[in-house]
């Protein structure tokens, strides 16, 4: 059995870091001088600009960079939900679906945009293919790009000296969609399709059922609807883009999303393979390739623990059916372990870290139902979250917000080497940690704030399925995932009330662009500063002895701030459990 | 009145802790208190619970009065023990500014109408003196304000404000010019031209600086307060949610099991644990490391002209050392005689010598020495011998003795070789090539001749104070570079440097030289420090991040500076350094130590909080705490006595060593962390022992 958990883990882990360092390196290529296949991209790229009206040499300072970005970004809100009200009318609509009521817009489009993709509706039976093609998967490229413009803005606000401007935004978003998600997805679409994935404008189909079934009405059953729709190309940027919003209501666990273990591996890889990347990239762009390293370093080692706790958890099963005398352990007759709300073509490990790989990059796709986890294996995921999303992350947030991590870091350890804090030859100043501290704040803030209000509302309370400490982990979980952008749901809570779209729905602004800003401020303060020159006195970023302290800030932020709620959602779950 | 100044105070010295607790209580002020924001929050909550237990005593509460008095009563005591530490640390500087302050009496000054002395006479006190006027201070008077000396030459006792009980020589013109109001002329008069206003003096500055009293939080103290206030929202945050997550629970509980006595958290528990949660310890000790920062620098005698001048000191990574009083001895010493080609050592060791006994100047002292220690050429008493002695002068540039027939002469090579042209004599070229080596070394040659022979030379060396080198290589382990500044010419500078294991040099050094090097490690990004004493140093000192003025040195020297020494030491400078490395590491070990507490104080706190909802998260009591009122009693306990067991360490600061920094972060690291995560565990077990063995829970 732990052989079994090695290899399917360790074998996808060696395939990311194989990627890790030729993808990083392009990336790095991208965002430099002379961005690399000129001769494909080069004419696109200044066509874009021409038709646009784009000055690509102009640099912009921090502020400049963040108005374009909101401006672009609230535009995009507004297109995504004016198209679902008006979906109705709108051609390559073959199910005839009705408009979505506002409530419900409000909450997709804020989703998409701030690349969340919580997604309180059913794709199939709610969305028609042009409400999901124009809008969901243009918003599922363009809040990625948004996510990677603002890791380079602050990049080049921590290598540039004396300099008032960042990068231009829309050369930062273009060059990000054109150059690395286009490529990608397209190719990702393609393995899918090879894998069984649709792709195809034909209405749902009806089909005669093999064997048909009575239900518990006593009616016969004996046709199915198979629903279809153009869902690998969008299924390949939802995972490459850390989005998540499946096509089909079940995400990656539906046959149709994620038909067979190798599309498994494929869309799991896709999940992280850029966030992964990047931090080669930034290591490339800081001129210190150990930087990224240490930081895709405390990255694998977190998720690499928290998977541990949910396969470990996962496998071993559930304590009350073993007390009736159910056997769940693996045996050379079973797999064994709790497979309530998991696949059989994924089993127990590929479900628990697709689990903690979509919940720890801002992905939030699914493959099996989080809900059905043990309490410890639902508590994974849900940590991974709260952590706030700094664990790979979402694309370019994921980094960015870990560099965040890393200057609180360096500002207590530096302070313990006797120096005033720098983090790459940058001093962290009152201003950084001001905004350090905004966005640590926040996402922590509105998760709490949303959680409480919804504890404490006859609407909130309405919905929440399960009784006791699981129906609390619900609502913690739901919160959880809106205010850290990821998107990811535990079900069992039923969100698409006008309470919980409305909320979710603000929580996932706020917590998007509320960090974008402070983390464009801290880029514009440190593209100011002069860059100090390494000396022995300097605290090194690149040790061990870094990674470690700065896991151990990482978990203790994000432990300190939520045990309390854990503990009266999946710890006491799992303690009355295990009675 | 001569009173110096006390050093090294012991830690709780009783003069500074009868007035340290007056002053701890009187800091329970809401407008001071609103100036901290995380013991703001212990205010507000030990305020909330004063509220909650004379409820409880009335009208019957949540929980026994008995309990809400005993956490309100520790949530005052956390304040209590915050402000003492504070009052601790001001109360050092208060003593020491009493003392400065007795020197500042109100006296009478002569006011003279013109710089000369002779000039109209009237008598006015001192505060009446305005920046420009002139006195005259007689012996035994108190100059009664900062001021240059224009005229006169003194001897003034300068201990009240240095601690030096030698007296010090002031004279117009030159680096010795500047008088210090409050020091006392002993011998002669001195004109005075007044430099500063009253209330803007040297002196009134220094007794600001100690007592703290302009104290304005530092650039890094700023920035720590706001991670702090940051972390003391997410706790509030956190607990705050916990009410309706609680209500919401036992809702939840009740729904399954309707026999079920839980009751939601109460609010008492809830502030109980909000304290102890906000990093009280380092948000109750931040501003006393602050001001204890600034009281080492005392006890070092330097006065640090701003608290942001010691944080910088923390930060410097260039350190410009005048090569002279610094690195090397002030004065050249004799090492080595180097004889001309047929002449006997001695022989030249015997010239040297009589040359040099009537040459008072160090140099000339050792040279009298190296000839006695080595060739065993017994001193000889200048006055008993039948001799003439020929003076050092400006236009011979020679000095020697002319005894028995012989004339003797040492002198710098250019000189003695005029003097042998005169006897129609040569230097032969042995000589010279030995005055060369010696040249190039570092070192300088004099040449002795007697008559026409030239003897050979005496090879004059720069002497590296001793411990230097190590010294050197510790700034280096810390990532600090020296740099030697020298007004010698290249050649000898290399030398002396790689002698002294300085990183680096600037020879043939101009103050423009040094400003303009100064400027170029600058916008390198690197801090950089220095010492000086000239008002030719002024321009530098005000570039360079960290200046340290010699109390001697002139008063625009002082001006130009963020600090000035007493002792006017040059060497204090790395002293300096490491004072502003320790007061950076203590803040970030105790902010370390603060956080790291926090996880064993959930360990106490959660399961007796939800004691009545789930008692099945009695699990979660790995201390074994004897009931739920006793884990949050003891854990408030222990969250107010350690701010108490820190307040030495606190004062004292973290153990510093010059070590690299990954070193220094893994030891404290270790120390503070780890130290940080068990120490609460067994403090919060043994207070619950406590509490049960006394009957108290």
């Amino acid at each position: 059995m732990i052989s079994n958990i090695i290899i399917q883990i360790g074998s996808f882990l060696l395939v990311l870091l194989a990627c890790v360092i030729p993808l990083g390196r392009y990336m790095a290529k991208v965002y430099g001088e002379t961005p690399p296949m000129q001769r494909v991209f080069g004419p696109i790229e200044r066509l874009i600009y021409r038709l646009l009206g784009i000055d690509a040499k102009t640099e912009m300072n921090w502020k400049h960079y963040a108005v374009a970005l909101l401006g672009f970004n609230g535009l995009g809100l507004l297109l995504l939900y004016g198209l679902q009200r008006i979906q109705a009318w709108l051609p390559l609509n073959p199910q005839q679906l009705p408009a979505i009521s506002a409530d419900s817009a409000f909450n997709t489009a804020a989703s998409f945009v701030s690349n969340t993709n919580w997604q309180g509706y059913a794709g199939e039976t709610t969305m028609s293919y042009l409400t999901q093609m124009l809008g969901l998967t243009v918003q599922n490229f363009v809040s990625a790009a948004t996510g990677m413009a603002v890791l380079i803005g602050l990049i080049r606000g921590i290598t540039r000296r004396s300099s008032s401007t960042i990068g231009n935004f829309w050369v930062d978003l273009t060059r990000s969609t054109l150059y690395i998600l286009l490529p990608l997805a397209l190719v990702l679409s393609l393995v899918l399709v090879s894998q069984g994935v649709v792709q195809s404008f034909n209405p749902s189909q009806t089909v005669e059922l093999l064997q048909p079934i009575v239900n518990a009405d006593g009616q016969t059953i004996s046709q199915q609807t198979i629903a279809l729709g153009p869902a690998a190309s969008q299924i390949a940027i939802k995972q490459l883009g850390t989005n998540g919003g499946g096509f089909f209501n079940v995400n990656s666990a539906h046959p149709l999303e994620n038909p067979t273990p190798l599309s498994n591996l494929f869309e799991l890889l896709s999940i992280v393979v850029i966030p992964a990347a990047l931090c080669y990239t930034f290591g490339i762009m800081v001129g210190d390739k150990r930087q990224g390293w240490a930081i895709l370093a405390t990255m694998t080692i977190i998720l690499l623990g928290f998977t541990a706790l949910a396969v470990g958890a996962e496998q071993a099963g559930n304590p009350l059916y073993q007390k009736l005398g159910v056997d769940d352990q693996a045996s050379t007759l079973q797999a064994g372990g709790n497979m309530e709300g998991k696949e059989t073509r994924f089993g127990i490990v590929n479900s628990a870290l697709w689990a903690t790989v979509t919940t720890a990059a801002s992905n939030g796709s699914v493959n099996s139902m989080h809900d059905s986890y043990t309490p410890l294996g639902g508590l994974a995921p849900m940590v991974l979250m709260q952590l706030g999303e700094v664990i790979f992350g979402g694309v370019g947030s994921g980094l960015y917000g870990m560099l965040i991590f890393a200057i609180i870091t360096v500002f207590v350890a530096g302070l313990m080497v006797g120096r005033t804090p720098e983090y790459l030859g940058k001093k962290i100043e009152a201003f950084e940690m001001k905004m350090a501290a905004l966005i640590i704040l926040i996402p922590c803030v509105t998760t709490l704030l949303i959680t409480a209000i919804a504890v404490s509302s006859d609407a909130g309370k309405a919905t929440v399925f399960n009784s006791g400490a699981h129906g609390f982990s619900e609502v913690l979980y739901a919160a959880t995932s809106a205010a850290n952008n990821n998107g990811s749901a535990f079900a069992g809570l039923g969100a698409n009330t006008p309470f919980y779209n409305t909320w979710l729905g603000i929580a996932m602004l706020v917590s998007r662009f509320w960090l974008i800003i402070p983390t464009l401020a801290i880029a514009g303060g440190l593209a100011n500063k002069k860059l100090i020159p390494q000396s022995a006195g300097t605290l090194p970023t690149h040790t061990p002895l870094f990674v470690g302290l700065l896991i151990g800030v990482v978990l203790i932020v994000g432990a300190l701030t939520f045990i309390p709620a854990l503990a009266l959602g999946p710890i006491v779950e799992h303690l009355l459990m295990s009675l | 009145m001569n009173h110096t100044l006390p050093k090294n105070r012991s830690l709780f010295d009783r003069a500074i802790v009868g007035p340290a607790l007056k002053a701890a209580v009187l800091k329970f002020d809401p407008r001071l208190q609103v100036r901290n924001p995380v013991m703001f929050v212990v205010f507000v909550g030990a305020i909330f619970t004063t509220g909650l237990w004379l409820h409880a005593l009335i009208a019957g509460g949540e929980t026994s009065p008995n309990f809400s008095l005993a956490i309100a009563g520790w949530l005052w005591l956390t304040l209590l023990f915050a402000n003492f530490a504070e009052a601790m640390a001001e109360g050092r500087g208060k003593a020491q500014a009493d003392t400065l302050r007795q020197s500042r009496r109100d006296v009478q000054a002569v006011k003279l109408s013109s710089a000369q002395r002779t000039s109209k006479q009237t008598t006015v006190a001192a505060s009446a003196l305005r920046k420009g006027d002139y006195i005259l201070v007689s012996a035994g008077e108190t100059i009664a304000g900062d001021g240059d000396v224009i005229e006169g030459v003194a001897a003034v006792d300068e201990s009240a404000i240095t601690g030096e009980s030698a007296p010090v020589i002031r004279e117009s013109g030159g680096d010795r010019s500047a008088v210090t109001g409050g020091t006392r002329v002993l011998s002669d008069w001195l004109v005075v031209q007044i430099s500063a206003n009253p209330g803007e003096t040297f002196l009134d500055r220094m007794i600001a600086m100690v007592e703290g009293a302009k104290r304005q939080k530092t650039p890094n103290e700023i920035a720590l307060n706001i991670l702090l206030t940051a972390l003391t929202i997410i706790f509030l945050m956190a607990t705050a949610t916990l009410l309706p997550f609680s209500i919401y629970s036992v809702s939840a509980v009740k729904a399954l099991d309707p026999s079920s006595q839980a009751l939601p958290i109460t609010v008492t528990a809830l502030v109980a644990l909000l304290v102890c949660l906000i990093p009280t310890t380092i948000g109750g000790l931040l501003s006393a490391i602050g001001i204890a920062g600034m009281d080492r620098m005392i006890q070092a005698n330097v006065i640090a002209m701003s608290g942001r001048a010691v944080e910088a000191a923390g930060d410097v990574d260039v350190l410009l050392l005048d090569k002279t009083g610094t690195i090397t001895l002030g004065n050249r010493q004799a090492t080595n005689f180097l004889p001309a080609a047929g002449v006997d050592i001695r022989e030249l060791a015997d010239a040297a010598q009589l040359a040099s006994l009537a040459d008072e100047t160090p140099e000339g002292r050792s040279i009298v020495l190296l000839a006695n220690e080595h060739y065993q050429i017994g001193e000889r008493q200048a006055a008993g011998l039948d001799a003439e002695f020929v003076a050092f002068t400006a236009q011979t540039r020679m000095s020697g003795i002319n005894i028995g027939g012989r004339q003797i002469r040492k002198g710098a090579v250019d000189a003695i070789e005029r003097y042998l042209r005169e006897q129609q004599s040569v230097l032969p070229s042995d000589v010279r090539a030995n005055v060369e080596t010696i040249a190039r070394a570092g070192g300088t040659p004099l040449v002795v001749a007697d008559g026409k022979r030239a003897l050979g030379v005496i090879q004059l060396k720069d002497i590296v104070k001793g411990g230097m080198k190590e010294r050197f290589g510790e700034l280096r382990r810390m990532g600090i570079k020296t740099v030697m500044i020298t007004g010698d010419n290249p050649l000898t500078a290399a030398a002396i440097a790689a002698e002294a294991g300085v990183d680096d040099f600037l020879a043939e050094a101009t103050p423009e030289a040094k400003l303009s090097l100064i400027r170029e490690y600058q916008a390198g990004g690197r801090l950089v420090a220095m010492t000086g004493d000239g008002t030719n140093d002024a321009p530098a000192l005000a570039q360079a991040d960290v200046a340290m003025a010699m109390n001697t040195g002139t008063n625009a020297a002082k001006e130009a500076g963020n600090m000035v020494d007493l002792d006017s030491n040059p060497t204090k400078l790395i002293e300096v350094v490491e004072i502003g490395k320790q007061l950076l590491m203590t803040r970030g070990a105790l902010t370390t130590f603060s956080i790291a507490n926090d996880i064993a104080k959930y360990f106490a706190i959660i399961p007796a909080a939800f004691a009545s909802t789930y008692p099945v998260l009695n699990k979660l009591n790995i201390m074994g705490l004897a009931s739920p009122e006793s884990a949050i009693i003891s854990a408030v306990i222990f969250n107010a006595l350690i701010i108490v067991f820190l307040i030495p360490l606190a004062l004292r600061g973290v153990r510093y060593r010059a070590v690299a920094a990954a070193q220094a972060l893994r030891s404290n690291l270790l120390i503070y962390g780890l130290g940080g995560l068990i120490v609460p565990f067994i403090g919060i077990k043994l207070i619950d022992l406590l509490l049960v063995g006394l009957g108290l829970v």
